[in-house]
C-alpha cells in the first residue's frame, strides 16, 4: 500500500472552480483524501505553495508511430508530455499508415504502453486511409479502445460519406471529431487572408471557410443525431454557428489550439515557418474572441495539437513548408499567458485542458476529487524562463516559442500516483 | 548618400532617403549606358551569380548586363532546369553556391519569402529578383526612376495600378515604394484579382477603370498570366480586355499628359492595346527597360560598397 501526500499546495479544482490551499492524499493510484494529516510512512511532497492540478488531457497529439518515428516516438512524446504536465495523450490517427484498422490500433496501443511514462490513448480514423471514401470498422475500433473517430486535418469532403459515418457512429455511441474547414475554399492557403497575407504575398484562406465547414458538419449532425466535436474553432465568425447548434440541443463540443489562443498572424513575421499552423494563425481580433469564448465556456477544450516536424520540412519557403508545431512541453507555460493576462482563471484553464476533454471522451481523469485517478501536475504559474528549443524532449524542435520569455514551470508530474517527472518526493 | 541595406530583399526595408540614393546613382548609369563604352570597374574582381528558379528573360538579361557593365564576373544559372529537379533543397543549392564565394547573389523564386530564407543562409549580398507574389524591388525602383524622369518628381502624383494585383509582386513593391514617397495610389482590378485587406494599405480601391483612372498622372498596367484567363478568376480574355484592357478611350479618363507603364512582357490585346503600347508620346515601356539596367547597376554598386565596408570592419577587428 503506497501513500503519497502532497502538502502545502494550492489545489486547482476545475469541477468546483475553486482554489484551496492544503494537502492531497493519494493511495494506490487514486486520490483518497483532501486536507487531512499525512499517515505514518507516507511519502511526502512539499509543494512549497505551488499549484497542484489534474494532469492535462491533451486531445489531438500527433506522434510519428507508425511511419515517422524520426519525428516523434511514443517514448519521446511520453517524456515530453511528462515534462509538460500532460498525463494523458489523446493521439491522432494521421500516421503512416493511418490508424484505421483494429490491428493497427492494437499495435500502437501496445507500443505506447511499453514506451511512454504517461497514458496514451488513441483516436481512430473515420474513413479508411483518411481518404474520405469508406468508413472504417468503427465497431471493432471502439472495442479495441478507440476514443473517438477523426480524419484529423483531412476533411471528409463528400457529405454523403460523412453523413453515413455519422449515422453509423451514432448507433454505436461513437464520438466523431471534425476539422471544420471548407476543403475547396481552404485549399492551398498558407495564411489567413487579409492584410498580412496580402503584404507578404502568401495565398490566403478566408476565415469564413471555417464557418462553412462547421455549418455543413452541424447540418449533418442535426440530420443524424450523432455526437460531434469540432477539433479547432479559431475564428470569431464561426462562433454564432456553434451557439446555434447548442441552442438546438445538438450534442456538439468544440476545441481550440493553444497556439491560436496565444499567437496571431503577425507573429509569422519574416516567413517564420515554425509559425505555420493548420488552420493558419488568425487576426488578433479572432484570437481575443477565442479567449473570450473559452472563458465563457463556449469553447470547451484547449489542446496542444502537437505536430512534430523535422528541420528539413520546415527549412523551406513558407508555402512549401510543413504546418504544425510541437507543443507538449510548452502547452502549460503558453496557457499561463492566458492566466497572467487575467482573461481566464486557473480552474477555468484546467476545465479546458483536463476536465472537459476527459469527460467528453469518457475518461475518469481531469478531476481532483476523491476517487479520481491520481494523474496530477505540480507547477509554479509564475516561474519565468527563456525557452531554448533544443532543450525540448520531443525529437522535433519546431516550436514557435523558441527564444521567448515564458512563465509557468512544471515541477512534477504524476500518473496513477507514480511520479513520471520532476524532483520533490521524500519520505516522512 | 545613405544606403544602409545589407541585402535588397524588398522595398519594405528601404527608407525614402535610401530610395532616392538608388535613383540618383542610377541617373548617372543612365548616362553611362548611352555611351559607346559602357564599362566601369566598380565591381571589378567581384563575382555575381544569378539564380533563377523561375523562368525569366528580361530581368535575367538586365541583371546580367548590369553586372557585366560594372566589371563583375557574372554567372547565370537557370536553376529551374537543374539541381532542384534532382531533389536538392533551396537552402542546399544556396549553400553550395555560397561556398564558391560569390559577392552578389541575384535570386528569383516562385515562392514568397524564398529569397529572405536564402539570404539568411549566405554571407554575400542578396538581391531579390522577384519572389512569388511578394516583392520585386528592382522593378519598383526602375518604375520610380521612369516616373521621376517623365514627371520631374516622385511625390504627390496620382498613380493608378491596374490588373492582376492579387498575384503581382510588381504591384506590391510599387505600392510600398510609391506610398513611402507620398503619392496617391489607386488600385484597379476585377474583385477576383484584388488581394484582401488591401484598403488597409492606404490606397484607393476601384473595380471600374473609368473611375479609377480619373485624373491619374501615371497608369501602370500589369501582366495577366495566361493561366488565370480562362474562367478561374475572370470569365474570358475578351471580357477582360473590354472592361480592363487599356486603350485610348479608357486612357482619356486620365490626365492628358498621363504616362502609360507596363513591366512586361505584354499581352497585346489583353491588358493593353498594342497601338497604345507603342505610342511614344504616352508609353514609357521602353524607357522602363532601359532604366532597369541602370537601377540594377546602382543597387549592385551600393550593396557591394556596404559589403566591402563590412568585410573591412571584420578584417580590422580580426587584426586588432
Amino acid at each position: 500500500m503506497r501513500i503519497t501526500v502532497f502538502q502545502n499546495v494550492c489545489l486547482i479544482d476545475p469541477e468546483t472552480g475553486e482554489i484551496d490551499e492544503g494537502s492531497l492524499t493519494v493511495q494506490d493510484g487514486q486520490i483518497t483524501a483532501r486536507g487531512t494529516e499525512a499517515p505514518k510512512g507516507a511519502t511526502l511532497v512539499d509543494g512549497k505553495g505551488a499549484c497542484l492540478a489534474p494532469g492535462i488531457v491533451d486531445w489531438g497529439v500527433k506522434i510519428g508511430e507508425p511511419g515517422e518515428r524520426h519525428r516523434e516516438s511514443f517514448r519521446s512524446a511520453g517524456l515530453a508530455a511528462a515534462a509538460g504536465g500532460v498525463t494523458t495523450i489523446i493521439a491522432r490517427p494521421d500516421t503512416h499508415p493511418a490508424i484505421d484498422t483494429p490491428e493497427t490500433l492494437e499495435f500502437v496501443t501496445r507500443r505506447a504502453a511499453e514506451a511512454s511514462p504517461v497514458r496514451i490513448r488513441h483516436m481512430a480514423a473515420l474513413t479508411k486511409g483518411r481518404q474520405g471514401r469508406e468508413m472504417t470498422e468503427i465497431g471493432f475500433l471502439l472495442d479495441a479502445g478507440a476514443l473517438a473517430f477523426t480524419d484529423a486535418d483531412h476533411v471528409v469532403a463528400d457529405s454523403k460519406v460523412l453523413g453515413r459515418a455519422l449515422t453509423y457512429a451514432r448507433s454505436l455511441g461513437a464520438l466523431v471529431v471534425g476539422h471544420p474547414q471548407d476543403p475547396a475554399l481552404s485549399a492551398g492557403g498558407a495564411a489567413t487572408s487579409g492584410k498580412f497575407a496580402s503584404l507578404y504575398g502568401l495565398p490566403g484562406v478566408h476565415p469564413l471557410a471555417e464557418r462553412m465547414g462547421l455549418e455543413r458538419d452541424l447540418a449533418l449532425v442535426e440530420m443524424t443525431g450523432a455526437s460531434y466535436h469540432a477539433d479547432q474553432i479559431t475564428c470569431a465568425s464561426t462562433l454564432p454557428a456553434l451557439r446555434r447548434a447548442r441552442d438546438q440541443g445538438l450534442d456538439v463540443t468544440a476545441g481550440v489550439s493553444i497556439h491560436h489562443l496565444t499567437l496571431n498572424e503577425f507573429d509569422v513575421g519574416d516567413y517564420r515557418t515554425f509559425f505555420k499552423m493548420t488552420p493558419p494563425l488568425r487576426s488578433e481580433d479572432d484570437r481575443l474572441a477565442m479567449v473570450e469564448a473559452l472563458a465563457a465556456g463556449e469553447i470547451d477544450v484547449i489542446a496542444s495539437f502537437h505536430t512534430p516536424a523535422d528541420e528539413e520540412s520546415k527549412r523551406l519557403p513558407f508555402e512549401e513548408a510543413a504546418a504544425g508545431a510541437v507543443a507538449l512541453e510548452t502547452f502549460l507555460p503558453a496557457a499561463m499567458r492566458l492566466y497572467h493576462s487575467g482573461m481566464v482563471t486557473l480552474p477555468q484553464l484546467f476545465r479546458a485542458v483536463s476536465l472537459n476533454p476527459a469527460q467528453r471522451l469518457g475518461l475518469p481523469q481531469g478531476r481532483i476529487t476523491i476517487g479520481a485517478p491520481a494523474d496530477l501536475v505540480l507547477f509554479d504559474p509564475d516561474a519565468p524562463f527563456l525557452l531554448d528549443r533544443f532543450t525540448l524532449r520531443s525529437k522535433s524542435k519546431n516550436t514557435p516559442f523558441d527564444g521567448q520569455r515564458m512563465e509557468g514551470r512544471v515541477l512534477g508530474t504524476w500518473v496513477a500516483g507514480g511520479q513520471v517527472f520532476g524532483a520533490g518526493e521524500h519520505d516522512a | 548618400m545613405p544606403f544602409r541595406a545589407r541585402h535588397l530583399l524588398g522595398i519594405e526595408h528601404l527608407a525614402p532617403d535610401e530610395i532616392t540614393t538608388v535613383l540618383d546613382l542610377a541617373e548617372r548609369y543612365v548616362d553611362l549606358n548611352r555611351r559607346t563604352i559602357k564599362r566601369t570597374d566598380v565591381l571589378a574582381g567581384m563575382t555575381q551569380i544569378n539564380m533563377f528558379f523561375e523562368n525569366s528573360t528580361r530581368t535575367q538579361a538586365s541583371f546580367e548586363l548590369a553586372g557585366k557593365r560594372l566589371g563583375a564576373d557574372v554567372m547565370t544559372m537557370s536553376v529551374a532546369q537543374s539541381s532542384v529537379k534532382k531533389g536538392e533543397t533551396l537552402i542546399d543549392t544556396a549553400m553550395t553556391l555560397n561556398a564558391m564565394q560569390p559577392d552578389l547573389l541575384v535570386v528569383r523564386h516562385s515562392s514568397s519569402g524564398a529569397v529572405n530564407l536564402l539570404a539568411s543562409k549566405v554571407n554575400c549580398a542578396v538581391l531579390n529578383a522577384g519572389d512569388g507574389r511578394h516583392e520585386h524591388p528592382t522593378q519598383a525602383l526602375l518604375d520610380a526612376l521612369t516616373i521621376r524622369r517623365a514627371k520631374g518628381r516622385l511625390h504627390r502624383l496620382t498613380v493608378a495600378i491596374c490588373g492582376d494585383i492579387a498575384h503581382s509582386r510588381v504591384a506590391r513593391s510599387n505600392l510600398i515604394l510609391l506610398g513611402k514617397m507620398e503619392n496617391r495610389i489607386r488600385l484597379i482590378a476585377p474583385p477576383t484579382l484584388m488581394p484582401s485587406g488591401v484598403s488597409e494599405f492606404g490606397c484607393e480601391v476601384y473595380d471600374d477603370m473609368a473611375e479609377g483612372l480619373k485624373d491619374a498622372d501615371v497608369v501602370m498596367m500589369l501582366r495577366l498570366q495566361k493561366e488565370r484567363m480562362d474562367g478561374g478568376f475572370i470569365p474570358s480574355e475578351r471580357e477582360y480586355y473590354h472592361r480592363y484592357g487599356l486603350d485610348a478611350e479608357k486612357l482619356a479618363y486620365a490626365k492628358p499628359d498621363a504616362i502609360v507603364m507596363h513591366p512586361g512582357p505584354m499581352n497585346r490585346g489583353v491588358e493593353i492595346d498594342g497601338t497604345l503600347a507603342d505610342d511614344i508620346n504616352r508609353s514609357v515601356i521602353q524607357d522602363q527597360v532601359e532604366m532597369g539596367v541602370a537601377v540594377r547597376m546602382a543597387c549592385m554598386e551600393l550593396l557591394a560598397r556596404n559589403l566591402k565596408a563590412e568585410r573591412g570592419r571584420v578584417a580590422a577587428e580580426a587584426g586588432a
